[in-house]
């Protein structure tokens, strides 16, 4: 069964096409990841999927109905949570506060809520740094802050934008680990943007390769590494970089 | 957490028992200060909690004012029962201003314009209004015979002390509640960052104006309040800037977003001000300016020293709750 679905999306910013007639489907409790250059469009796809940006033309439907149109805490409402590339906490919160206020978008109750945090904040390390100022954070505990708070919301699917750029290699092994749990146990649905590779093979069942703003390949991991529009585009370029 | 609740209850039965010992005049400074407070609490639901800027809350000050005093004059209504019409005339008001200030996505600084732009019409229209006394200005009848009815908000020095100590009592109580709940949560991380604040599920728009709405219906209380405690009011006073600026001093000196610190920036900030008054006059410098002047340098090493506010810096000292907003 399909979670999430676009048809035909295209966004332009005035003369530039950032998002080009992109069409792809996501299965129900799959992992996903978006790869491609820098400037290849795949974070305004995000905005665009999470009701931030606007669409010019196609559709995004998510779990049967259409999603464009709607606004950014409907989408979450529907089920839909993103992380954000340049992460954005709450820096004056507490991290604790951080991820109970994401519980808060389904729990009313404020003490429950902050009982409840403590799932999302022990499956990214982050329970024993509960009583720190999210500004207090380093940079990859703020990323495992980000996605910690989205997965607050009880998402049926969560958008991970660059969740592991910036993570020692320990560190993201730590995270795919944490994805990878979520994603069997709980039946979460995944899509990320990704440069780290190691991350996207071990985790992703598909994946979307997007140059200038348009699709130039998807399918299996294994596959589209060897395709060589791939490595002509992306993957050959970082290995000369 | 012990030792603040202790400080606290001295702190009420003090207040309760003092004016025991005070004469007017010490009375009528501290139902400024207690005003101040109550105005500064209101003020901070916008600002401190859901980051929204407001200079110009002399709006609802002003609105609640001639609202409940134009009640009462004209067709005898007790401001017990024209506070509520008042309440609501300053949440249409804040709505308007809210609703303008989102829909079209103006935001800080270009907020705070709006607002003042706002109260400035109500003080040129109501410095036209001959319903309400026009520039002349608006007087409500003060005689023996309504001396002691307390149900139309006529009484002493005392009664106006307990009256406006019950009132900052209130909003302190009210601001504690809105900071614990859902709403108040979703107010700070709106405040932090609105983006992400929607991505979680937070229609900030909504949240933003209850904000509005909270602010202003509380703020129009403080006026009515104003307009049975002075009797009289002109437009040119109760909607200017200045006074706008006077409500946001205490929270910013005590300290923005918290629940101590309009209190705290009021009972400094009070004081100050009737010292160098008492000051400039026991010195016999009548210079116009002099007292603004020290109330300026006063201020500016107030910021100084406590750049966060003065209230987060005294509880970290005393490791009480409240060190981080």
């Amino acid at each position: 069964m399909s979670l999430l679905r676009l048809d035909g999306v295209s966004k332009r910013f005035r003369g530039l096409v950032a998002v080009d007639n992109v069409s792809l489907t996501v299965e129900a409790g799959t992992v996903f990841a978006i790869i491609g250059p820098n400037g290849a469009g795949k974070t305004t796809l995000f905005s665009l999927i999470a009701g931030a940006l606007s669409l010019d033309t196609g559709a995004i439907a998510f779990d049967g109905a259409r999603i464009n149109g709607l606004r950014p805490d409907q989408i979450c409402m529907r089920g839909l949570a993103r992380t954000f590339q340049i992460v954005r906490p709450f820096p004056a919160l507490s991290v604790h506060e951080n991820v109970a206020i994401g519980v808060m978008a389904r729990e009313s109750n404020v003490a429950l809520a902050f009982a409840r945090a403590e799932e999302s904040l022990r499956a990214f390390d982050l329970w024993d740094k509960r009583e720190q100022r999210a500004s207090a954070l380093t940079l990859p505990d703020r990323k495992r802050l980000e996605m910690a708070r989205a997965l607050a919301t009880r998402p049926k699917m969560l958008l991970l934008d660059e969740t592991m750029a910036g993570l020692r290699p320990p560190e993201v092994d730590r995270v795919v680990e944490t994805l990878r749990a979520l994603n069997r146990d709980t039946g979460l649905t995944i899509v990320m943007i990704e440069h780290v590779m190691r991350a996207v093979t071990s985790l992703a069942d598909r994946v979307h390769v997007l140059n200038h703003g348009a699709t130039i390949a998807e399918g299996p991991p294994k596959q589209v590494m060897r395709d060589p529009k791939v490595i002509a585009s992306y993957l050959g370029a970082e290995a000369l970089g | 957490m012990k030792k603040a609740e202790v400080v606290a209850i001295v702190a009420l039965l003090a207040l309760l028992v003092a004016p025991l010992a005070m004469d007017r005049y010490l009375l009528s400074v501290f139902v400024l200060v207690f005003w101040a407070a109550y105005a500064g609490q209101a003020w901070n639901v916008m600002m401190g909690f859901a980051g929204l800027l407001s200079l110009g809350h002399s709006l609802y000050v002003g609105l609640g004012a001639y609202a409940a005093a134009a009640l009462f004059v004209h067709f005898g209504i007790s401001p017990l029962l024209g506070l509520f019409p008042a309440m609501a005339l300053c949440m249409i008001a804040g709505v308007v201003v809210g609703w303008l200030g989102f829909r079209f996505r103006i935001e800080g600084v270009y907020f705070a314009l709006l607002t003042i732009a706002f109260a400035e019409v109500a003080r040129i229209g109501f410095d036209h209004l001959t319903w309400t006394g026009a520039a002349g200005g608006f007087f409500l009848p003060v005689s023996r015979e309504t001396a002691g009815q307390w149900w139309n908000l006529r009484g002493g020095p005392l009664f106006f002390y307990y009256l406006s100590l019950g009132m900052a009592l209130a909003a302190l109580g009210i601001c504690w509640a809105l900071r614990r709940s859902r709403l108040g949560h979703q107010w700070l991380a709106t405040r932090e960052d609105a983006e992400a604040a929607r991505a979680i599920g937070i229609n900030v728009t909504r949240a933003r104006i209850v904000a509005v709405l909270i602010s202003a219906a509380m703020t129009s209380l403080a006026g009515v309040f104003y307009a049975f405690y002075y009797n009289n009011l002109f437009a040119a006073q109760i909607f200017d800037m200045s006074r706008s600026i006077d409500i946001v001093l205490a929270p910013i000196v005590g300290g923005i977003g918290t629940l101590f610190g309009p209190i705290i920036g009021a009972l400094i900030l009070i004081p100050l001000g009737e010292l160098l008054t008492e000051a400039t006059r026991a010195l016999g410098i009548n210079a116009p300016g002099v007292k603004a002047i020290f109330y300026g340098l006063g201020l500016m090493v107030i910021i100084a020293l406590a750049p966060g506010g003065v209230w987060p810096a005294i509880a970290r000292r005393l490791g009480i709750g409240e060190g981080r907003r």
